[in-house]
């Protein structure tokens, strides 16, 4: 288990509470009393730091070492009915972006998402979750076959953008991004779009145009990290949390300002902590939505996903 | 981001304007020759001794497109607001009045309707000396509505692209104006109506990866800069210099990303000839 900063107290209390259980095991003594005490103070404590975390706060979360990437949901979501699918049929496979065909409850899906990796070979091999163009190609190919069989699609989207590479550039990564915007527009089927963990500009929209738009709880959606924010507006990465605040990033900011349609609570102390937690309650809005989306007609679905969309922004007239 | 100071283009072309007992004269910043500006405006503000294209603003670009340079302007009013509160160095609003103040512009892009070597066409054209050419929300809207008009009266779109890419003072929400005109674009195009995108320096962002890259012709001013990745950014990530010419018009051409590069002065025929061509089967002249 990792722990940020403000978790420490946290972390603390759960030392002690194993401590507790090693004296209880190792001695025979009985500190069941004990032990439920700390198990309540651990219970209240993170109640007490997650009820008003900053957005900074939440940017960690949304990139805490243990919360739950895209294949886990994925996992989780089909019971592991669900077979990836490779490659841009262009260029090569993208291992930042996967996707493929799943059952999610009763229905057959296509699921897309940016893909992080778990441990520091992964990460590499992940690209750190930030895709090139062949992965936002590869991504379309996926979504254009699911609007041939009818499929509906799920994108979860999680990256820190898309890579800023020679390479990238060469092969057109805003080509490739505003490809997936257009088209995404005109799909005859449902999309839901689930922000998982962080939302970053061009590289999160390239998956992100949906007739519904969700983030977790703890998560940040937004035209720029707070680092870089922070960076070009005062030169340095160290009013990262202020940069935070600013852009108004946070899913509670998002559904405010009517850039996204619902926010999916995160179990107690965040997903990471509690991953089934998290799978259950993003299944669960999925199936709320998903049935609701199928009943409409395809016309319909769309002139409403162009609806919402163009509606977004404020302006003086 | 737009926020990346430029040392050539819009900021030069003002500072080295200089008063000579003969005038006003323009020193390119590529070639360091000196022109009369007047001559140089006659010019299309491009050098005539080695073809640098001066960075210019919708202003110039109407009067150069449009026939008599008359055209009708749509939604002029539209000024940005502060949904975010936004503040750095100074408060968003302040930035956004002393932005209006110093351009005689109301935002960054300028869209209007009238005619191109007789034809009726609908032209979106930015202005990066308006806060680097940032999209915003206006920027988002008033394009959405110049291609509603586009669709509405069965009129070909043209944008002209010029911009460092989203206005992150308004976050997400300029985000969202990629999708926004994505959407629109998704419209017109199924109206089979044509949209000629224009990129011209610099090109970048959000800007690159929405409407700029899609056209149904996409074509470029010489040596514009034009990516997604800023060069400083891409620099940074492969800690490597960065090749000759990279990511420029010509650069672009090459990879597969653009139909055309085309000299300023050969814009207007140019794309008169590409509406021609795409206005059905039989020609009607
Ligand atoms: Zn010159």
């Amino acid at each position: 288990m990792n722990y940020l900063d403000f978790e420490e107290p946290i972390q603390k209390l759960e030392s002690e509470l194993a401590n507790l259980r090693e004296t209880a095991a190792s001695t025979g003594t009985d500190l069941i009393p004990a032990i439920t005490e700390i198990e309540e103070r651990i219970k209240e404590k993170t109640h007490e730091i997650f009820k008003s975390l900053s957005p900074w706060q939440r940017v960690q979360l949304s990139r805490h070492p243990d919360r739950p990437y895209t294949l886990a949901y994925i996992e989780a979501l089909t019971g592991g009915d669900f077979q990836e699918l490779h490659g841009d049929r262009n260029v090569k496979d993208d291992k930042a972006m996967i996707g493929g065909l799943g059952k999610i409850d009763a229905y057959n899906c296509m699921i897309i998402g940016q893909q992080k990796g778990i441990n520091t070979k992964m990460r590499q091999y992940r690209n750190f979750g930030m895709a090139n163009p062949e992965g936002y190609r590869k991504a379309l190919r996926l979504m254009k076959m699911a609007e041939k069989f009818g499929l509906p699609i799920i994108c979860l989207i999680d990256t820190p953008g898309a890579f800023p590479g020679l390479e990238a550039e060469e092969r057109g990564q805003g080509e490739a991004i505003a490809r997936n915007l257009i088209e995404m527009f005109q799909l005859t089927v449902p999309i839901i779009c689930i922000v998982i963990g962080e939302g970053a500009s061009g590289g999160a929209l390239g998956i992100g145009i949906g007739d519904r738009v969700l983030m977790l709880e703890n998560t940040w959606y937004s035209v720029i990290s707070p680092e870089s924010c922070s960076s070009i507006l005062w030169r340095t990465w160290d009013n990262k949390e202020q940069a935070a605040k600013a852009l108004k990033l946070t899913a509670e900011d998002m559904l405010g300002l009517k850039l996204i349609d619902g926010i999916i609570p995160e179990p107690l102390g965040g997903a990471h902590r509690n991953h089934q937690g998290a799978f259950d309650q993003v299944k669960k809005s999925i199936l709320t939505h998903l049935p609701k989306l199928l009943k409409l007609s395809p016309e319909k679905r769309i002139k409403e996903r162009i609806h919402k969309f163009e509606s977004m922004g404020v302006f003086n007239e | 981001m737009w926020f990346k100071r430029t040392k050539e283009g819009i900021l030069t072309s003002t500072a080295d304007k200089k008063e000579t007992p003969e005038g006003l004269w323009y020193k390119c910043p590529s070639c360091k020759g000196i022109v009369p500006t007047e001559d140089h405006a006659k010019s299309l503000w491009v050098c005539p001794s080695c073809d640098f294209h001066e960075r210019i603003g919708s202003d110039e670009y109407f009067s150069l497109l449009f026939d008599e340079g008359k055209f009708k302007e749509l939604n002029a009013n539209l000024t940005s607001a502060d949904p975010l509160e936004f503040s750095d160095s100074k408060p968003y609003p302040a930035r956004i009045k002393a932005a209006i103040a110093t351009t005689g512009l109301n935002d960054a892009i300028k869209t209007g309707h009238g005619k191109m070597e007789g034809k009726e066409v609908v032209i979106a054209c930015m202005d990066f000396k308006f806060i680097g050419g940032s999209m915003g929300t206006v920027v988002g809207e008033k394009i959405s509505r110049a291609i509603d008009y586009s669709i509405k009266n069965k009129r070909p779109f043209i944008l002209i692209s010029k911009s460092g890419g989203a206005r992150m003072m308004e976050g997400a929400l300029s985000l969202m104006q990629m999708a926004k005109t994505s959407a629109k674009l998704s419209l017109l195009s199924k109206a089979g109506l044509p949209y000629i995108s224009v990129l011209t320096d610099p090109t970048t962002g959000g800007v690159t990866a929405s409407f700029a890259m899609l056209g149904d012709l996409n074509i470029a001013e010489p040596n514009a800069l034009i990516g997604f990745a800023g060069p400083r950014v891409v620099k940074e990530t492969i800690k490597a210099e960065l090749p000759e010419g990279f990511q420029r018009s010509e650069f672009l051409l090459e990879k597969g990303f653009l139909d055309q590069v085309v000299h300023r002065s050969q814009l207007k025929g140019r794309l008169s000839a590409f509406l021609r061509y795409l206005s059905g089967p039989v020609s009607k002249n």
